[in-house]
């Protein structure tokens, strides 16, 4: 299983802080695509946000390993 | 006012109110002429919208590493520069301080660089939102120069490790 944490307006739409989904050995892309068809409430801030995998950025062609922590990065806004 | 690096935590984003004396003494150190600080602070008014107070979310293990982050691209651009960032997050109200970026440089014109520098990577690269709440309403903040998910996955600008 993969770990997927919400953060900022996608934690609040989801009410939640993370989804276990199954897709390991897949891409980041594909599970950016399983997200937007599960969770069509999320689906604009999905296909906006940045993906971290285990803390770093990555590209979405990266294939995802069973236990990856991904992070779904909405546009950030610090400082 | 030197402080010991070894055990100093450098980049940080914590809850609490931050120091601006303790994010500068960092820094401090005897190849230093000059320490530039930037401090951001919680502003009323934007774009004719009055905000009550905001409200600061991070990925923090991530955020704190990108952090990290910035400061060795400071360190790359700049040599024998030392940087110091503290960002707070949680509730914040109008004028609170909500990030201290503290640089010291051999030479002053290196300082302001940097500490230009630092604060344009926070607003690219370093996992914190913040939530604006107005008399009438609320809502997270996007970056927003740009609408469009990053083709390579990633910013511009950072460098594969």
């Amino acid at each position: 299983m993969i770990k997927v944490l919400f953060f900022a307006g996608i934690r609040e739409k989801m009410d939640r802080e993370s989804v276990n989904v199954n897709a390991a050995n897949g891409t980041v892309n594909n599970l950016k695509q399983m997200l937007i068809e599960q969770y069509p409430e999320i689906a604009d801030d999905v296909s906006r946000s940045m993906i971290a995998v285990n803390e770093e950025f990555v590209a979405e062609d990266t294939v995802l390993q069973e236990n990856d922590v991904v992070a779904i990065i909405p546009p950030v806004s610090g400082g | 006012m030197h402080k010991d690096s070894t055990n100093v935590k450098m980049f940080e984003v914590i809850e609490e109110p931050l120091s601006i004396e303790g994010v500068v003494a960092k820094v401090v150190h005897p190849h230093a002429g000059a320490i530039n600080t930037f401090i951001g602070t919680v502003r009323e008014l934007t774009n004719e919208r009055r905000t009550l107070y905001l409200e600061y979310e991070a990925f923090v293990p991530m955020a704190e590493k990108q952090l990290r982050v910035i400061g060795a691209e400071i360190a790359e651009r700049w040599p024998d520069t030392r940087v110091a960032i503290s960002h707070r997050i949680g509730r914040l109200d109008i004028t609170d301080i909500a990030v201290i970026i503290a640089v010291s440089t051999p030479h002053r014109a290196h300082s302001y660089e940097a500490s230009r520098y630092a604060i344009e990577r926070i607003k690219e690269i370093v996992p914190i939102w913040k939530k604006e709440h107005w008399e009438d309403g609320e809502s997270w903040i996007g970056d927003q120069k740009e609408t469009v998910a990053y083709p390579t996955g990633r910013p511009e600008g950072l460098t594969d490790d």
